[in-house]
This record gives structure tokens, sequence and C-alpha cells, in this order.
């Protein structure tokens, strides 16, 4: 039996049939589109690796079934930069190296591109830390990704309305 | 100079746009078949039974190997050859690999794996630290013992005497990416691995006598892994041979890659410790004796704990000159996950003893345990290295308990400077004004300093290889025998090349680690990758711009010394030429641009029987100030502040030593508080996710952090006089437990030392509590 949807994934609309409605969002995006920049860390929504936006908002894609958000639009990591020139997130990720071996950092950058969206944490550390929790890193480069959120989120403060912002 | 620059991570915008890969990330041939294991239920078991009759019918299932599929069997041990890859008949652990479902995909692989019918025959189960003590369960026949003085008399002659004991949990490593490889089947027979780990070498040599072949025949790949911390350095062996074997009895490439909750019941963990001790100390808390008694929970296979638990005895010392020492350790095998190497590799374990002895003393004597910590210190070490001919270096020097003399001590002048920086004194006061104003918060603080030495303790693994490529284009390949796993080896070593042609380190290709190019490896561990693999580069890159200068110097008729790489440039002789016309010309001239290097750590000699010699090159320093608050009546607790200040020697790049300070105080401030692995009374791991193990998060971190690197190159000859620092940092997060101890001791009435035990979870300091205030 054949479950049928259509997804836009980093602006690009796909018909897709599943043989199994059990597939979750990340292994349809890892293992069937071969979109391996989302990781898979835990596999059970503890630890962020796999943090995607499905329509704007931030979520965990192991715990997503992808049938159940059908006409979604998805943004992964692959589809953040436009052509060479960085999203203000990674701009700022790269500059102030917030990351080590870089397992988190997709999960992290799309994390922070749907906090920004939120609106919730300004330029709050303190809340920015707490905004950012649902996104281990076990090398604990949490000083950098703090500081690489808030510069984006000033950058993106400050050119609002130049570009998308996400 | 490229060198000393403060660059971030050379894969940074791979990473930010998910280029990046790691093993579960690369494009496989449509063939690929994927393994699962199937896993043990008990911790200890005769299995009198295994029907894999249901699994071999599972849909998508190829094949399934059993034990008595293999013989010989495969051996996964990095150590003493005591590790089936399957168990043989008997279980050991509950996680305990029994046989290998190779699938079509990794969820079919997983699925049948779950349908083996077994029938168990339970035999005792050794769980814990007093049970493998009471069975006398050990490995190496008993426990080891290394002395200095005679510590029972001084104890016993001591004004003041003291007994105690603490427990220290293990740790799982927690890496972001799982264990993982892919092994790829070559004509002849010959194999080609993708493997998430820190030894590549070590692969090699595991999956090649697996298959019965000559090492010739297998080459290990690894580009980068997520994470590592030691859990990689032999906990991959197991993947990679697994696949071998499945990949030779079906002909088609194979991939493993274990699934979280599989990863941490089948992997081994940070050791367990529990530390007794004995003390003798007078008034003013000199400590003049201590008996300690190490405990160390190895799990049920030797893996790494042999040289895991000489570390901790070798940082039993931690920073303080004591002059009778005895070390009883006991190395137990139980029936849990096989503990392994984790940054620090014992040494944290140990160092935790010897400093809560401190703070135990500092409470009986009733001083300030920063005051009581100096006076035990080493002396510190004069502005110069002894010099050999000198009669006076002939007088007595201060040596470890080992024997090694301690000759770069920097504590007095380090923490000094801290305890100015970070205000110690005046918040310790602040901290005694709001314990007084406050019934419900308490507060604690504390300044802990780390001595680590850096080496491998079997010595012959202080060695490093590299290859360096100069292509005609002036472009530099370049490739050595560490891995990548976040620490930035790769970009500091790529700033040693850059540093030797003096080029942009934008000209360095830094590659994949790979047995093909650089052979012999030793693991990625104890620190050592930049030191071994920055010198072997360094060497490699000396002897290419040994040729380059004397080419340039016979056409200018000058001496090669007069020739200058700087800026991208080189001058000679009045003129002045591209680095990459330079290359052109020399390529033209017939001059091989290719050259390995090689390096080996001097000074180094050790008796591990004896416990005595010089097991360490130098010690890396640091110290942290933490200062954190508990609510007293649910033992919740926090970081708020951390004040580091940490030696890394003349840093090859800032950034990224302050990245490994902070990460690895996070990490051992975790190890010590949130992160509790607990097994039931059958042997069962019941925090196998990350729903019920804790690693600190974002919101986890100090509220306030303050890191500065301590100014002073290295004395000995290292690359550029830097220090490695990817382990000693970790043992910062000790000053956490000890500030913890302070806020509970600040609940009772100052006549009951808290005896706060590790990790310090809410229960454990509820607990404390409790014991403080005699309810």
């Amino acid at each position: 039996m054949s479950h049928d949807l259509t997804l836009t994934i980093n602006g690009t609309r796909q018909q897709i049939a599943l043989d199994d409605p059990r597939v979750t969002l990340l292994d349809l995006l890892r293992e069937r589109l071969h979109l391996t920049g989302t990781k898979k860390g835990c596999d059970r929504g503890q630890c962020g690796a796999c943090t995607v936006l499905i329509d704007g908002r931030r979520q965990n894609a192991c715990l997503a079934l992808a049938l159940s958000h059908d006409g979604a639009e998805i943004t992964t990591i692959e589809g953040l930069a436009e052509g060479d020139t960085l999203h203000p997130v990674q701009a700022a990720f790269v500059a102030e190296d917030g990351m080590q071996c870089g397992y988190c950092t997709p999960g992290q950058v799309m994390s922070a591109v749907g906090l920004i969206a939120e609106g919730r944490a300004g330029t709050d550390p303190e809340r920015i830390r707490e905004g950012m929790s649902g996104n281990l890193c076990r090398c604990a480069a949490y000083s950098g990704i703090t500081r690489a959120v808030l510069a984006a989120a000033e950058e993106m403060t400050t050119t609002k309305g130049e570009r998308k912002t996400a | 100079m490229s060198v000393a620059k403060p660059l971030p991570h050379d894969a940074a915008p791979l990473h930010v746009t998910g280029q990046a890969r790691y093993i579960d990330d690369i494009p496989v041939p449509a063939n690929t078949l994927h393994l699962a294991f199937g896993l043990s239920e008990r911790a200890h078991a005769k299995v009198t039974v295994l029907d894999l009759g249901p699994v071999r019918a599972a849909p998508g299932v190829v094949a399934v190997i059993g034990p008595d599929d293999l013989s010989p069997m495969p051996d996964c041990s990095p150590s003493i050859h005591d590790e089936p890859l399957l168990a043989m008949g008997e279980v050991h652990y509950a996680g305990h690999p029994m046989f290998i479902v190779v699938a079509e995909s990794h969820l079919a692989a997983r699925r049948a794996a779950r349908l083996a019918m077994v029938t168990y025959e339970d035999l005792p189960a050794l769980i814990t630290i007093e049970q493998a003590l009471a069975a006398n369960s050990h490995f190496e026949g008993g426990p080891v013992t290394w002395q200095i003085g005679d510590a029972a008399a001084a104890i016993a002659g001591a004004p003041r005497v003291l007994k105690g004991s603490i427990e220290i949990g293990g740790q799982e490593h927690f890496y972001l990416e799982g264990q993982a490889a892919l092994v790829l089947p070559q004509e002849g027979g010959d194999m080609v691995v993708h493997s998430s780990t820190q030894h590549p070498t070590e692969i090699q040599h595991k999956v090649s006598e697996a298959l019965g072949l000559p090492m010739n025949a297998v080459r290990v790949e690894v580009r980068r892994m997520g994470g590592g911390f030691g859990g990689k350095e032999s906990q991959g062996n197991h993947l990679a041979v697994a696949c071998a074997v499945a990949a030779r009895a079906t002909g088609r490439p194979c991939k493993m890659r274990y699934d979280r909750d599989d990863d941490m019941m089948i992997t081994g963990k940070r050791h367990a410790f529990r530390i007794d001790y004995h003390v003798g100390h007078d008034d003013r808390g000199r400590i003049l004796g201590v008996e300690f008694l190490q405990l160390a929970q190895c799990g049920w296979s030797a893996d790494l704990s042999l040289p895991v638990c000489d570390r901790a005895m070798l940082h039993a010392d931690n920073a303080y000159l004591i002059e009778n020492m005895r070390i009883e350790s006991h190395r137990l095998r139980t029936n849990t996950q096989s503990a392994t190497a984790y940054r620090g590799f014992g040494g944290p374990q140990g160092m935790l003893g010897i400093e809560r002895v401190l703070d135990h003393v500092a409470f009986a004597v009733g001083r300030e345990p920063l005051e009581v910590r100096r006076a035990n210190f080493y002396g510190e070490a004069g502005g110069q290295p002894p010099d050999p001919r000198d009669i006076s270096a002939q007088k007595k020097q201060q040596v470890t308990p080992y024997r090694m003399p301690v000759e770069d001590f920097i504590l007095h002048g380090l923490t000094a400077r801290l305890e100015e920086s970070s205000a110690y004194l005046a918040r310790k006061a602040e901290v005694a004004r709001w314990n007084a104003a406050n019934d419900v918060l308490k507060k604690g603080i504390a300044l802990t300093p780390v001595k680590f030495g850096i080496s491998f303790t079997l010595t012959w693994l202080n060695q490093a290889g590299a290859l360096v490529h100069v292509y005609q284009d002036g472009s530099v390949h370049l490739n050595h025998g560490g891995t990548e796993m976040g620490q930035g080896l790769f970009q500091k070593v790529a700033q040693v090349a850059a540093s030797g042609f003096g080029i942009g380190v934008e000209r360095v290709k830094i590659t994949a680690t790979d047995t093909g190019k650089v052979p012999n490896t030793s693991a990625t561990a104890a620190s050592s990758g930049s030191d071994l693999n920055g010198m072997a580069v360094k060497a490699a890159c000396d002897t290419l711009r040994g040729r380059l200068a004397e080419f340039l110097a016979e056409r200018h008729q000058v001496s090669p010394a007069e020739v200058l790489f700087e800026g991208g440039r080189v001058a000679v002789g009045g003129a002045e030429y591209g680095f990459d016309e330079v290359i052109a010309m020399a390529y033209q001239a017939r001059i091989s641009l290719s050259a390995t290097g090689f390096y080996a750590t001097p000074k180094i000699t050790w008796d591990r029987v004896k416990g005595q010699g010089r097991p360490f090159f130098y010690f890396a320093y640091g110290a942290a100030v933490s200062e954190v608050v508990i609510d007293r009546l649910t033992g919740e607790n926090r970081i708020l502040r951390c004040d580091i200040l940490h030696d890394a020697g003349a840093s090859l790049n800032p950034a990224i030593d302050m990245g490994q300070i902070e990460g690895g105080y996070v990490q051992g401030a975790g190890w010590l508080t949130t992160e509790e692995l607990v097994w039931d009374d059958r042997g069962r791991l019941r925090t196998h996710a990350p729903s019920t193990y804790k690693i600190p998060a974002c919101s986890d971190r100090p509220r306030v952090f303050n890191v500065a690197l301590w100014e002073g190159a290295n004395r000995e000859e290292t690359v550029y006089r830097s220090k490695a620092v990817g382990e000693p940092p970790f043992m910062l997060g000790i000053s956490a437990l000890m500030a913890l101890s302070d806020a509970v001791a600040a609940c009772g009435d100052g006549t009951v030392y808290p005896d706060l035990q590790a990790p310090a979870t809410p229960e454990r300091i509820l607990a404390a509590v409790k014991r403080v205030r005699g309810d």
C-alpha cells in the first residue's frame, strides 16, 4: 500500500510515495532524499541534532512522522544559504566558532534560526541559553553557540527587510 | 605566521551548511547491507539455547552470523585478546553482542535482532565494586601497589589522622555521532574501512587479524568523528570487525551504526571508582602521609582498564608534594559494559581522590581550603630548566610518588593570579554573608588546581608520522596519523604546516586520516594529538623547506640559511619569488616535493611494574574557581560562576584552546553533577538514552564564565612550545563538586564533614545536607 504526500523541501515541491506510513521525517530526509545534513543523534527527540523547520517552526525531525506533515514546507540545513551566501546564523556560527566536532551544528543552526524567528530571546544571553537548551552539544561549545546566536540576532534585526531571514 | 592565530575550525563552513560528512552520511553502493547485533538480556548467564531461526526468517534478512559460524572467533580487544566479537556460550553483561544480523536495511536488521529465541541459565553476576571486591574478581591476579616513603609510619606518627571514602560514578561518552563503520570489499579480498575511530591503525589491525589478512590488505580512512572523548579509542573495533566478516561472507559492502540505546547498552564508559583514604596530617593541614585504596569497576573485559588504572595512580598526588604515599589499585572485573578510555583516562578519578582528601583535611583543621592546598603544593619552578652541570642541581629534587622530578610547577603563580582575577576571597566572604542571611538557598565556592601528565604511559605509543606533498601549483596536501574529533587538531597542524612554508593556512588541504598514507599510527588520545602530529608535520615541512632553500641558495650563490619563507613569498639574495613560483621552478629542476616526517617524544622512561620513572614529557596546569548554589530542601543546584586560568603553553590556536577548556570544564562538571549511570540489581543499565542520562545543556553552563590562558611557554621543546589541552581542563570540573561540598557544609554547624559523593545529584546533595544537619 502506498502513502502519498507532498512536501516543499528547501523551496522545491516534491511528491513522495512512502511504502510505510511510519517513516519519520528524519529518515525520509536522510535515507530517501539523501539530505544528510540533518543528523540523527538519539532518534528519540532528546538531543536536537535533527532540528528542522516545519512551516517555519523548529521541530525534531526524528519525532515527526513524514505523513502527518503532508503539504508542509520543510527547511533543512541544506536550504538555508542562498547560493554561496551564508545565512546570517550560519555566518555567525563560523565567525564565533560555535562548534567543535560539528555533529550537532546543523541542528544548532536550525534551532537558532527558529529561535530568532520566534522573537522571544531578543538579545538576552540567558534567554538564548534557555531557548537553545533543547540542542545538546557534548563538546559543550555553548559559549560560542550563545555568542553566535546573539551576533546573528543582532545582525538580522539591523538588516531586517533587506534580506530574507529564514 | 599561522601558528598562534585564533582561527576557527577548518571544517566550520562545511558544518554550518550540512556538507561535512560523517560515516552515516557517506553515499553507499546500492547493494550495501546493514548490520545489527543481537544483545544479551542477562548480566551473566550460560546460553543453553540460541535459536536464530526466527531471525533468519525475518523480512529483509540476508544472513545471520552466530557464534558457531566463525572459527576462529575474531577478537576485538585492544589489549589482552579477551574480547571475542560474539559471546561464546556465556554472556558477561546485559548488552553483550551474541549474533550479527545482516539485512537489506538498518531497520530490518534491528527488528530481526529482537527475534532470537534464547534460553539462559543464570550465573552469579557481579554488578557493583563491593560485589566484585568480595568475590576477589580481579584483573592482573590482584591489586597493584606503588609507594614512596613509608605511609603507614607517617600516618601513625602524625598529629592528626582522618579516614574517608568517596564514590565516583562512571560517565557515558555520549558522542553525538554514535559508533559507525562501513566496509567496502575490494578486489582480491582486500578491504577498505571507513570507521568513526580515534585509532585507525587499531581498526586495521583488528580487521586484518579477523580476516587472516596481512595489514597491507586493509586500508582505514577517518575524515572526522562527531565526538570521541576516548569512547572511540577501542569501542569501534566490534563494528568494523563485524562489517568485515559480513562483507567477506556476502561479498557486499556492509555498514553498521549503533542506535543510541544500543550504543549506550553495548559500549564501555568511564570507570566508576571508590577511593578510600587514610591520611596523617598536622594542625595546619600539611599532609604527612596518605594511603589510598583505589577500587575501579572495569567491566567484563580488560579493554584499556590497566593503563586507565595506572593513570589514576599517577594522578593520586595531583599538585601536592606528599613524601609518604601508598596506592593500592584494584582492577575489578564486573558483569557490566567493559569500562574504557574517557577524557583523562583515569587521571580524573585519581585526582578527585586527593582533592577530596585536601577538602576533608581543610575542613578538619578549619582552615581556608586554598591555603591548605598551597601549603601542600610542589615547589614553584625557577625561570630556567635546571642545568645538569650545575652542582646545586644535585641537591634533593622534588619528585612525584612515582619518582618523576617536578621541574615545571607553576601553580603557585597561576593560582595567585586566578585568586586575584576571580576575587576569590572577597566572594568567599560574600558567600558567607549570603549563607548567614538565607536559610534555604546556600552557596559554596571552591578553587581547585590541575596538574596533568602528558604522554602515553605505554612509552612506545609516543610516536607519530606525517606526509606532506606540495603540488606544482604550490598547494599543499597534508596528512598525518592523528584523527579529528572536534578538538581542532587538523586546523592546528595545518597552521604548523603553513608556518613551515611561510604561507597562508588556506593553501593547505587537510586530508582524511588514512592508514595507506601514514602507517602505524597511535590512537589520537592522551591529549597528545597536536604534540605528536604537529612535530611530525613540522619535521616533514622542515625537510621540504630545506630542499627548496638549498636549490634556491645554489642558484643565487648564497647560503641556504639566507633563504627566507614569509608571507607567501620567498626571499633569496636580493630576489623575491612567490611561493608557487618557487615550487614551479623546483618541480622543473626535478626536486622532490614530497616528504615524510616522524617524531618520537624524548626523555620518557617508565617501569610500570615498579611504578617508577618519567612517564610524562611534561605537565599541563590549570585552576578553576566555581561558585554554586543549592536548595537545601530539594537538593537542586546550579553553577553560578566559573573562573578558569589554564596553561596551554604558547598556544598554537588560542580560540580552539579556549573551546577545549570551556568544553572540558562543562563535561567535567557534568560528570560530577548531573550524569548518573544506574544499573539495576540484575545488571541492566537503566540510563541508556538521553531521556534518563543527563549531559549538560546550554542552560547548564555557568551564568558567568571567565576563561583565560596562562601566558607562558612550555619549558620542554614541544611544537612551538605549546602544551596539550584535550584532557587537562576536564579536571577543572572538580571545583564544581568541591563548591557543592562547601555549600552543603554551610547547611550544618561546621562539625560534620559533608562527605558528598559523586555525581552530586540532588538526591546525594540532599543526603549530605541531612548528614551535616544531623536530620
